[in-house]
C-alpha cells in the first residue's frame, strides 16, 4: 500500500499538564480531501500546527511523506490562514502576495524572474484572479481573498495543501464557490486537509471527515460519521440530524422551549397575553 | 543661486556631515520600512536610549565607540525579545524596562566622571560638525553592509514581514531574518547617534516609511520611496540647520515632520479625487492612518 501523505502515530500535545490534543492516530492518503471538524477548543487548530510542523508533539510523531517532523515545516505543505489573521493594511500587491509562495524556489535576487513570472500568472487565471494582479491585497473580495492565499499556497506545488477555516466569514455564496474549488483542486490530485465549524458545508461538500474533541472521536464520510451519537460525542450537546432531499442536515435538537418562554413580551406594545 | 547652493561646500565640516546626514537618512528610511511595518516603532526610540548606556560605558572604559555602543545595543535588543517572549510581558513595556534602565547606567556614569558634557549633549541631540572622515567611512559601511542584506534577504525580510508564523511554515528561517534585521537595526542607531543624536533618531526611523506608505500600496515601491524621501530629507535638513544656525537633527526631524504633513495633504486630495471619480456605489476603505502607524 503507497505510503500516506500524513500520519499521525499517537500524538498527544499539550501546554503544561493539559493535553490539548490526546493520542491521535490517523493518516491521509494521497487524492483525499478531509475536513477537521469539532467544537471551539477541541484542539482544531493545534492538530493543524502539528501537521504544519510549527508545534511537536509531547508525545507521539507526526509523519509527512515518510518524513518524522518533530516541530519543523515539511516542504511538502503548504498552508492558507484564516483571512482574520492577515493585515489586510500591509503594503502588498496580490502578485506580491502570490510571489511569496515561491520563495523556496526563487534565486537570490529580489526580483522574480521570468519563469517566477509565469508561474504566478498561469496561478492567478487558473484562480481567475489575474486582472487584480498588481491590485493592492484590500482591494479584493471576501472571495478572492481567499483565492489570492490559495493561489500563493498551490504555487508552492505542495503534495498536502492545510486551510485553517477557509469557510469563515464569508457570505454563503461565496463558501459555497470556495468549497467548489476546494473540490475541482482536489479532482486534479491536491491532498486537502481544512478545519471547519460549518457541519452542514462539512456534510455537503466533504468526502471525508475527522470529528476531534481532544481525541479523535470518528472518522470517515459524514453520511456514516455526522450520526447523532458521535455528534453528541464529540459537541458534547444535543444534535439532531435529518435529511431533506437526499441532504444530510445537521442541528442543536431546540431546547423545548421559544423565545416567549424566556422573554414573554418580545415585541413591545403587541396585543398577546404572557403565558400563564 | 548656484553660488549660494554651493557655499556652504566650502567648509570641510559641511561636506563631512553632508555625507554623513544624506546616507544616515537613506539609512534610516531603508530599514525603518521594517521597522514601522512590524510596528516596531518604539524599538527604534529605545534602542538609541539604550546605546547611548553602551556609549558613555566605552567613553569611561576608553573603548572603541562604535564598539562599545554596538555591542550594548545588540544585547539590549536581544534581552528585549528574550524578555518579552519569555515572561509574557509586552515588547513595548520590556522595551520601557530594559532600554531606560540601559539609559540611567549612561547618566547615572556621567554624572560619576562629568568632564565631558560637549560630548554628553552632541551624544543626545546629534553634532554634525563633530563628523569626522572616519565617521563618514563608517556610515558608509553600515550603509552598504545592511543594503546587501537587504538585497540578498529581500524575499524573505518581506514575508516574515507580512505573515512570520505563515514564512517559517514555508521553509523562511525566522530566526536568521529576526537576528539578522536587529543586527542591521542597531547598527543603523549607532551610526546614526552622532548626526542626529539619540533623542531624534526615533523620527528619522519613522517619518521616511510612513511618508512612502502614504505614497503607495506596494511593498517595493514603499522601499524605494522611503529610501530616497530618507535621503532628500537629510539634505534639505542639513542645508536648513546651515542656513538658520539650528542643530542638525532637529532641522531634519523639523523637514520630516513637514514631509509628513504634505504626504498626508497629497493623499487627502488624492482620495477625494478618487472619491469624485467612483460610483455612489463604490465603497472607499480608509487606508490605515500615521498616528495608527506610530502605535
Amino acid at each position: 500500500m503507497a505510503q500516506p501523505v500524513v500520519q499521525l502515530l499517537n500524538v498527544t500535545f499539550g501546554y503544561g499538564t493539559v493535553p490539548v490534543v490526546e493520542d491521535i492516530s490517523l493518516h491521509m492518503h494521497r487524492g483525499q480531501f478531509a475536513g477537521l471538524v469539532g467544537p471551539s477548543g477541541a484542539g482544531k487548530t493545534t492538530l493543524l500546527r502539528l501537521v504544519l510542523g510549527s508545534l511537536a508533539p509531547t508525545r507521539g510523531s507526526v509523519f509527512v511523506e515518510g518524513m518524522d517532523l518533530k516541530g519543523r515545516p515539511s516542504p511538502c505543505v503548504a498552508y492558507v490562514p484564516q483571512v482574520e489573521t492577515i493585515d489586510w493594511n500591509f503594503p502588498v500587491t496580490v502578485e506580491q502576495v502570490v510571489m511569496m509562495g515561491r520563495i523556496r524556489r526563487m534565486g537570490f535576487v529580489p526580483w522574480p524572474s521570468r519563469a517566477d513570472r509565469r508561474a504566478a500568472q498561469a496561478m492567478l487565471e487558473r484562480l481567475d484572479i489575474l486582472p487584480m494582479a498588481r491590485r493592492h491585497i484590500r482591494d479584493l473580495s471576501g472571495g478572492q481573498q481567499q483565492r489570492a492565499f490559495l493561489a500563493r499556497a498551490l504555487l508552492a506545488q505542495p503534495d498536502l495543501l492545510v486551510l485553517d477555516e477557509p469557510t469563515a466569514g464569508v457570505d454563503l455564496k461565496t463558501q459555497e464557490n470556495i468549497l467548489h474549488l476546494l473540490a475541482d483542486l482536489n479532482r486534479d490530485g491536491v491532498t486537502i486537509l481544512m478545519t471547519t465549524h460549518d457541519l452542514n458545508a462539512a456534510a455537503t461538500h466533504l468526502p471525508w471527515v475527522f470529528c476531534l474533541n481532544r481525541t479523535l472521536i470518528a472518522c470517515g464520510p459524514p453520511d456514516e460519521v455526522f450520526n447523532e451519537a458521535t455528534l453528541n460525542q464529540t459537541y458534547r450537546g444535543d444534535m439532531v440530524t435529518f435529511r431533506n432531499e437526499g441532504i444530510l442536515f445537521i442541528a442543536e435538537r431546540p431546547h423545548h422551549h421559544t423565545v416567549r418562554d424566556i422573554i414573554p413580551n418580545p415585541v413591545p406594545g403587541e396585543d398577546i397575553q404572557p403565558r400563564k | 543661486m548656484i553660488d549660494f547652493l554651493l557655499q556652504p561646500f566650502q567648509f570641510e565640516f559641511f561636506r563631512n556631515g553632508l555625507m554623513a546626514a544624506l546616507m544616515v537618512g537613506a539609512l534610516c528610511g531603508m530599514i525603518g520600512v521594517y521597522v514601522v511595518l512590524r510596528n516596531m516603532s518604539y524599538i527604534g526610540h529605545g534602542l538609541s536610549h539604550a546605546a547611548f548606556g553602551g556609549a558613555v560605558a566605552a567613553y569611561v572604559m576608553q573603548w572603541n565607540f562604535y564598539i562599545g555602543a554596538g555591542l550594548w545595543g545588540f544585547v539590549a535588543a536581544l534581552l528585549i525579545n528574550h524578555t518579552a517572549r519569555r515572561y509574557q510581558i509586552g515588547a513595548d513595556a520590556a522595551i520601557g524596562i530594559i532600554t531606560t534602565a540601559s539609559f540611567a547606567v549612561g547618566v547615572a556614569l556621567i554624572s560619576r566622571v562629568r568632564k565631558f558634557s560637549t560630548n554628553f549633549e552632541a551624544a543626545l541631540f546629534g553634532n554634525v560638525l563633530g563628523v569626522t572622515q572616519a565617521d563618514v567611512w563608517v556610515i558608509a559601511g553600515v550603509l552598504l553592509a545592511s543594503a546587501v542584506l537587504v538585497f540578498f534577504v529581500y524575499k524573505q525580510l518581506l514575508f516574515v514581514t507580512f505573515d512570520r508564523d505563515v514564512a517559517r511554515i514555508y521553509g523562511v528561517r525566522v530566526e536568521w531574518v529576526d537576528t539578522l534585521l536587529s543586527l542591521a537595526l542597531a547598527a543603523t542607531i549607532i551610526v546614526s547617534m552622532q548626526t542626529l543624536g539619540v533623542t531624534l533618531i526615533a523620527a528619522a526611523i519613522v517619518i521616511p516609511p510612513i511618508v512612502a506608505r502614504m505614497l503607495t500600496d506596494s511593498f517595493s515601491k514603499m522601499m524605494l520611496f522611503s529610501i530616497v524621501v530618507g535621503a532628500l530629507n537629510a539634505i534639505a535638513g542639513m542645508y536648513l540647520s546651515f542656513l538658520v544656525d539650528v542643530a542638525s537633527g532637529a532641522t531634519i526631524v523639523l523637514v520630516g515632520a513637514l514631509l509628513f504633513v504634505l504626504s498626508l495633504v497629497l493623499r487627502s486630495l488624492r482620495r477625494r479625487a478618487a472619491k469624485g471619480r467612483a460610483g455612489p456605489g463604490d465603497v472607499l476603505v480608509p487606508l490605515r492612518s500615521g498616528a495608527e502607524l506610530f502605535e
